[in-house]
């Protein structure tokens, strides 16, 4: 399939998927499938470094509060910017981040590389709790207009529709990457990056590109989230659940290819949505608290490294 | 025209390691030169060096490509690639999770040799029939001496006018070593190639060698100016032949 065509299809499902919704009309499913989606474009935003050059990024929270509280900062400073405009904001200034980091710790090697992105995700949020503006440790308030722009609806539909476009094009991004020049090189970092150097692959180049869409990606995810939560403080923005979901999707479904995050996300993401909301405790007789979320990532992911390494796409794909 | 590579003065290491001292060798248009050494001695350095892998501290690297004169240091491995100047690093380096069609793709990465790529593939299927055979297999999945020749045919790709190669004899049972040496020379006259190898091979790497140097300590100990000169060195003797 061709670029367009692909993209068109993609597009063609995301208004399908919009359009059920709004026919289902029901605020949770918005609330949840948002969520969802959301992570579709965190879990592909990371594989492009972590899986196509095989860099693994521990600093995600960063990336994704870089443009959550870029957010903030618009919504205090222009408050009736619109929500496309403030994406693409926060997705230039974790870009900006990723082009830094990526210039800082691209000469470590692998788990040094991941040891300084885990580094940056705590600096950030240092700097997020000791920065007044947007609330320090308080937090910050973001009031959610009651109804959608261009759309009418609740809120939540406009966000979701964000997201889903968001996630057409990032979805998009990664697999003209992957039939590119430019995803050929990935991969040869990722195998053998001294071979790839002497081949004349510029690699240095190259890295910096997988680390600025990788981190202005996560970004745009982050952005629309203060609307989502309302209320946005640092230990929510910088959850751990960010982290490990977005390295356990890609990992489940499988980093080799773009369908791979999705198919993590969609399964990982729509499992921890269930479980919010299932009765466990009639079933089981016991609570199951939210931090159960992270223990299905992690256990999944466990059990995918041990058992498919290749992730579920893996799976399907033919054995050469 | 051919090409022609000039060390001069080559002061290199890594940190606080200096690993060649004063080195200086040349590979005329048109020739096979032999880098000769065991072992830690900086052959592998030397190679680096020139790809811009390794920054000198001190000398000079020049390259005469078709006429035209580059000083090599200071320029990253992109540029040295590009100016047509391929490596076959040693241990093979392939790209074991890529198939064998994917690897040649990658050894013409760089803008110039993108414009004739479909040329040089051909040109490497028909000099290596073997990997046509495997072309959509897993280059790690292939032994040893496959490896090698898709190592070299890699390097083919980038349509280069100078070649480096380091070990291609390492890891390889002895009639492989030979047939890799003699394809080496193949595809040397085939296209036109000046040639720089490493090797620890001394019998096999002389047969195919106009000339050589032995390069001890980081310092190149003997300078052969033909291939009689090197068999016959008493100091050649002592290391490889032990007598």
């Amino acid at each position: 399939m061709r670029g367009l065509t692909f993209s068109l299809v993609l597009i063609a499902v995301a208004v399908a998927i919009f359009a059920l919704g709004r026919w289902y009309s029901n605020s949770y499913a918005f609330f949840a499938a948002y969520i969802v989606v959301q992570y579709i474009v965190l879990g592909t935003a990371w594989n492009i470094l972590g899986g196509y050059t095989g860099y693994v990024n521990f600093g995600v929270t960063a990336f994704f509060a870089i443009g959550a509280y870029s957010t903030v900062v618009l919504y205090k400073l222009v408050p009736a910017m619109p929500l496309p405009v403030m994406i693409v904001i926060g997705g230039v200034l974790a870009g900006i981040v990723g082009l830094g980091t990526g210039y800082l710790t691209l000469r470590l090697r692998g788990v040094f590389f991941s040891i300084a992105t885990l580094a940056l995700a705590v600096v950030v949020q240092t700097l997020i709790t000791n920065w007044d503006f947007v609330g320090g440790a308080r937090g910050a308030y973001v009031l959610r207009p009651r109804a959608a722009p261009l759309i009418g609806g609740e809120y939540i539909q406009y966000l979701f529709l964000v997201m889903l476009g968001l996630c057409v094009i990032v979805l998009a991004t990664a697999r003209a990457i992957e039939r590119s020049g430019l995803g050929y090189g990935f991969a040869a970092i990722r195998d053998d990056e001294a071979a790839a150097e002497a081949s004349g692959v510029p690699t240095l180049k190259l890295k910096l590109i997988a680390t600025v869409l990788s981190g202005g990606f996560m970004g745009m995810a982050g952005a629309p989230l203060p609307y989502y939560v309302t209320y946005l403080d640092p230990s929510s923005g910088f959850s751990l659940n960010y982290a490990v979901n977005a390295i356990a999707m890609p990992l489940i479904g499988g980093t080799s290819s773009w369908l791979g995050p999705a198919v993590g996300a969609v399964l990982v993401g729509g499992l921890q949505e269930w479980l919010k909301v299932v009765q466990l405790r009639e079933w089981l007789g016991i609570g199951v608290p939210s931090e159960a979320n992270v223990l299905v990532a992690g256990l999944l992911m466990v059990a995918f490294v041990i058992l498919a390494p290749q992730g579920i796409v893996g799976l399907f794909q033919r054995k050469k | 025209m051919a090409s022609s590579l000039t060390v001069a003065n080559l002061d290199a290491g890594y940190g606080a390691v200096r690993v060649l001292e004063d080195v200086s060798l040349r590979v005329g248009a048109g020739e096979t030169v032999a880098l000769l050494g065991t072992n830690g001695n900086g052959k592998s350095t030397l190679m680096k060096s020139v790809m811009g892998i390794v920054r000198p501290s001190a000398g000079s690297i020049a390259a005469e490509i078709d006429g035209t004169t580059y000083e090599l240091v200071g320029r990253s491995t992109e540029d040295i690639v590009d100016l047509g100047i391929a490596f076959v690093p040693e241990g093979r380096r392939l790209f074991p999770k890529l198939t064998v069609s994917e690897n040649l793709l990658l050894g013409a990465f760089r803008p110039t040799a993108r414009t004739s790529i479909a040329r040089n593939m051909d040109f490497c299927f028909e000099t290596f029939p073997r990997l046509k055979e495997r072309a959509r297999q897993l280059a790690g999945s292939m032994s040893g001496g496959e490896q090698q020749m898709l190592a070299l045919a890699r390097a083919l790709m980038s349509a280069p006018r100078m070649l480096l190669i380091d070990e291609p004899s390492v890891g390889l049972a002895p009639l492989l070593v030979s047939r890799t040496i003699d394809k080496i020379k193949e595809l040397k006259t085939g296209y036109d190639l000046t040639v720089l190898m490493a090797e620890q091979n001394f019998t096999q790497a002389i047969r195919i060698a106009d000339r050589g140097y032995v390069i001890v300590h980081g310092r190149i100990a003997f300078a052969g100016e033909s291939a009689e000169a090197l068999n016959n060195n008493d100091m050649i003797r002592e290391f490889y032949l032990g007598a």
